[in-house]
C-alpha cells in the first residue's frame, strides 16, 4: 500500500463522522432549528452503539443501537424546544451536558472491553486494483453510507416537494403555517433524523474507527459538525467538501510532522480550521451568496396560535 | 465560540460530577481534580486507582471527591477552589496545567494542603510530585532500538512541556546505545486526550515507516492501531496489553497510591509539608508492565536496564548529554545532569529529528 493511498483511506475515515454529523443537522437547521446537541448525541450514539455491538457481535446492529440513542436524545430536545417552547441554545447545550453525562454512565461497564471493527468492503479483482482499489471499493459500511446519505440530502432538499416544504418551514414558519403546513411536525421529523445522523456519527468512532468505547471520545467532534454547516452555508455539496477538507488538512499536518518539516505544531493543529474557514468563505463569496444564506427562522421559536 | 461553549460543557459536567463523598463528621475530607474522565485508562485511569488504594487504606478516617474532566488552565481554578470551599482540606490537583491555579487557591486558602502533580512551582501549603517517567522511557528506547527491524521508531507527543520533551530523549538516548543510528519521528498532536486523533498520528507513522509505536497520550488507540498493523507499540500510563496481546511489549505504569497514601497519613498525623515529591523506579511510583512480546536477549537487557536504574548504576541523563547541535550541553549535576535541568527539559539531545514547538 502506498503513502498516498493510506493517506488518503486516512482521510476518508477522519472525515466519516463529521460528515453523518453534519448531514443531519444541516436537515434540522434548514428546517429552521437549531440543535447545539450534536456533541451530547454523538457522544449517546459512541456509548450505546459499542452497548450494541459488544452485545450482539454485529457492527450493524450496533450502529442501529447508536442511531436510535440519538433519536432518543433528539427527542428530549424535540420536546422542550418544539412542545415547550423553550429557547433553542440554552436546550442544546443543556443536551449536550446531558448526553456526555448520561453517555459516561452508560459505558462505563464497557471501558477495556473490545470488539471486531466495522468489516471493510472486499470485492474481489476491484479491491486489489492498484491505488484506488482500497479507496472506492474497501471502506467500511459507514463510509458508503455517508456519501449517500449526502447526495440523499441533497436530492430530498432540492428535488422533492417535501424538500420544499422543509425548506419552506425553515425559512418562514409564519408563512408556511399559514399555508396549511404542519410546522411542529415537519421540526420534530428534522430534529429525529437529525438525532439519527448524529448517533450515527458517534457510533463510527466506537465501531470502526477506534474500536473501543472511553467516555468522552467523541472530544469535540459534534462542535466541529456544527461550524462545517456554518460554514457550507446550508449546502449539501459544499458540506460533503468540508468535510473531507478538515479530515484532509487534520491528517496532511500529521503526515507532515512525521517528514520533519519543521513547521510549529501548533500552527498546525489549527490548519484544519482555518483551511476549512477559508475556503468555504471563499467559496460563498465567488458564488456571490455570503450574505444572508441561513435560513431565516433558523433558532426562532414558533407556536402556532391557532 | 465553540471553544467557549467546550469549556462550558466541560465545566457544566464537572459540576455535574461532584458528589461522590459520603458524609460523616471529622472525617478528613480529601479532594482530587481530574483532567480526563476516570474510565480514560491512561493518566486519570491511574490517579483514580491511586485514590482507590488511598481509600481502601484509609478510609475509616477520610472521605474522597473527585472532579473529573477538568479541563487544563484558568478554568480549573474555579473547580480547585470549589473542593477548598466545601470544606477539604488536602487536595491533590493531577495535572501539569493545573500549577498556577493550584497556585492561586492555595495563596487564598494558606490552611488547606494542596499537592501537584508534575509541575514545578511550589508554596508553603503547596507541594509538588511527580514520578521519574524518563527512566520507564529510557527502558523501553532500549527496547525499541532492538525490536525495530527499519531503525525507525514512532513517538506521539501531546503538549511541549519538559516532562514530554525529557521523555523523547530518554527514549532515544536508550535507543542510541542498541542502534547508534536510529530514528525518531515525532508528532505532536496537542491534545493530551483524542482517541481519533491519536489513532490517526499512529497510523501516520506507521505510514511513514515507523515499526514501534509509542505516545505520551492518554488513550489505546495507537496501541489497536499497532496491533492491526502487526508492529509493536508500548502502554502508556497504565498496562494495555487487553489492547494489544501480541502488541505491548511493556508499559510504564504510573502507581500513585503508595503517595497518596503516605501524604494523607501526614496530614492526619499533622507532619505533612509541602514537599518535592520526585520517585522513580526505585521507589516504585514508575513501575514497568510485564515484559511481553520479544526475543529472550532484549527481555534481559531491559530486565538488566531497569535493575541498572533502580541500583543506581546507570542514569539516562549521563553526562556529556549532547544536544541537537552536537554540542554537549552544561552539565548541572555533576556526573548527571541534575534534576532541575531534567524537570524543565526544553530541549532534545542529539538524534532527534524534529523542532521542539514554538522554539
Amino acid at each position: 500500500m502506498g503513502l498516498l493511498e493510506a493517506i488518503i483511506i486516512s482521510v476518508i475515515a477522519a472525515s466519516t463522522p463529521l460528515l453523518l454529523a453534519a448531514a443531519g443537522e444541516l436537515v434540522v437547521e434548514r428546517s429552521g432549528v437549531l440543535n447545539l446537541g450534536s456533541e451530547g448525541m454523538m457522544i449517546m450514539g459512541a456509548a450505546c452503539g459499542f452497548a450494541g455491538a459488544w452485545l450482539t457481535g454485529s457492527t450493524f446492529i450496533g450502529a442501529l443501537f447508536g442511531i436510535a440513542a440519538g433519536c432518543a436524545l433528539s427527542l428530549v430536545f424535540a420536546t422542550l424546544t418544539l412542545g415547550l417552547a423553550v429557547n433553542q441554545v440554552a436546550a442544546g447545550l443543556a443536551l449536550t451536558i446531558l448526553g456526555v453525562g448520561l453517555s459516561g454512565l452508560i459505558g462505563a461497564g464497557f471501558v477495556g472491553e473490545k470488539i471486531v471493527p466495522a468489516p471493510h468492503l472486499y470485492l474481489p479483482v476491484l479491491t486489489d486494483l492498484p491505488v484506488v482499489g482500497k479507496i472506492l471499493f474497501g471502506q467500511d459500511g459507514f463510509v458508503y453510507f455517508s456519501v449517500a446519505l449526502v447526495a440523499a440530502i441533497w436530492w430530498f432538499l432540492y428535488h422533492t416537494r417535501a424538500g420544499l416544504v422543509l425548506r419552506a418551514v425553515g425559512d418562514s414558519h409564519t408563512s408556511a403555517h399559514a399555508l396549511g403546513y404542519p410546522v411542529l411536525k415537519i421540526r420534530l421529523l428534522a430534529v429525529l433524523f437529525g438525532g439519527g445522523c448524529a448517533g450515527l456519527g458517534g457510533a463510527f468512532l466506537p465501531l470502526a474507527y477506534t474500536p473501543f468505547f472511553i467516555p468522552g471520545m467523541t472530544a469535540g467532534r459534534g462542535w466541529i459538525a456544527l461550524a462545517l454547516v456554518v460554514f457550507s452555508s446550508w449546502m449539501p455539496g459544499r458540506l460533503a467538501a468540508g468535510a473531507y477538507l478538515f479530515g484532509a488538512v487534520t491528517i496532511l499536518q500529521l503526515h507532515a510532522q512525521a517528514f520533519g518539516l519543521g513547521i510549529p505544531s501548533q500552527l498546525m493543529t489549527a490548519l484544519p480550521y482555518l483551511a476549512t474557514v477559508i475556503v468555504l468563505v471563499l467559496i460563498s463569496r465567488a458564488r456571490g451568496s455570503a450574505g444572508s444564506v441561513a435560513p431565516a427562522s433558523l433558532g426562532i421559536v414558533f407556536v402556532p396560535d391557532r | 465560540m465553540k471553544k467557549l461553549m467546550m469549556t462550558a460543557a466541560a465545566a457544566a459536567v464537572a459540576i455535574v460530577a461532584t458528589g461522590f463523598s459520603a458524609t460523616a463528621a471529622e472525617k478528613l475530607k480529601v479532594g482530587f481534580i481530574y483532567l480526563g474522565p476516570v474510565g480514560d485508562l491512561g493518566w486519570t485511569y491511574m490517579h483514580e486507582v491511586g485514590r482507590q488504594a488511598l481509600v481502601k487504606e484509609l478510609g475509616d478516617k477520610i472521605e474522597t471527591t473527585y472532579l473529573e474532566n477538568v479541563s487544563e488552565g484558568p478554568d480549573s481554578e474555579r473547580s480547585i477552589e470549589q473542593l477548598a470551599r466545601t470544606g477539604h482540606q488536602l487536595i491533590f490537583t493531577t495535572s501539569f496545567g493545573y500549577m498556577d491555579p493550584t497556585l492561586k487557591v492555595a495563596k487564598k486558602y494558606p490552611k488547606i494542603k494542596f499537592e501537584h502533580a508534575t509541575g514545578f512551582k511550589s508554596a508553603p501549603n503547596m507541594g509538588t510530585y511527580s514520578g521519574r517517567f524518563y527512566e520507564g522511557r529510557y527502558i523501553q528506547g532500549v527496547i525499541a532500538g532492538k525490536m525495530s527491524k527499519k531503525g525507525v521508531l514512532g513517538y506521539i507527543a501531546s503538549f511541549p512541556i519538559p516532562e514530554v520533551i525529557s521523555g523523547i530523549n530518554a527514549t532515544i538516548l536508550g535507543a542510541q546505545t542498541v542502534n547508534p543510528d536510529i530514528k525518531l519521528k515525532v508528532i505532536w498532536v496537542n491534545t493530551w486526550f483524542d482517541p481519533g486523533k491519536e489513532a490517526d498520528a499512529a497510523k501516520a507513522l506507521a505510514d511513514q515507516g515507523a515499526d514501534v509505536i509509542m505516545q505520551h497520550t492518554d488513550s489505546p488507540a495507537a496501541m489497536q492501531v499497532a496491533a492491526q498493523r502487526g508492529i509493536y507499540a508500548f502502554g502508556q500510563d497504565s498496562d494495555m496489553i487487553k489492547f494489544g496481546p501480541k502488541t505491548q511489549l511493556t508499559a510504564i505504569v504510573n502507581n500513585w497510591g503508595p503517595y497518596y497514601i503516605r501524604a494523607t497519613k501526614a496530614a492526619l498525623d499533622g507532619s505533612w509539608k509541602a514537599g518535592d515529591t520526585w520517585d522513580g523506579l526505585k521507589e516504585k511510583m514508575v513501575l514497568m508492565a510485564p515484559y511481553t512480546n520479544m526475543p529472550d536477549d532484549v527481555k534481559a537487557l531491559a530486565q538488566k536496564t531497569e535493575a541498572a536504574i533502580v541500583g543506581g548504576t546507570l542514569h539516562p541523563f549521563k553526562c556529556p548529554v549532547l544536544g541537537q547541535d552536537g554540542k554537549a550541553v552544561e552539565c548541572k549535576g555533576g556526573a548527571n545532569l541534575d534534576p532541575g535541568q531534567i524537570l524543565g527539559m526544553n530541549f532534545y539531545v542529539k538524534g532527534v529529528d524534529d523542532k521542539i514547538p514554538g522554539k
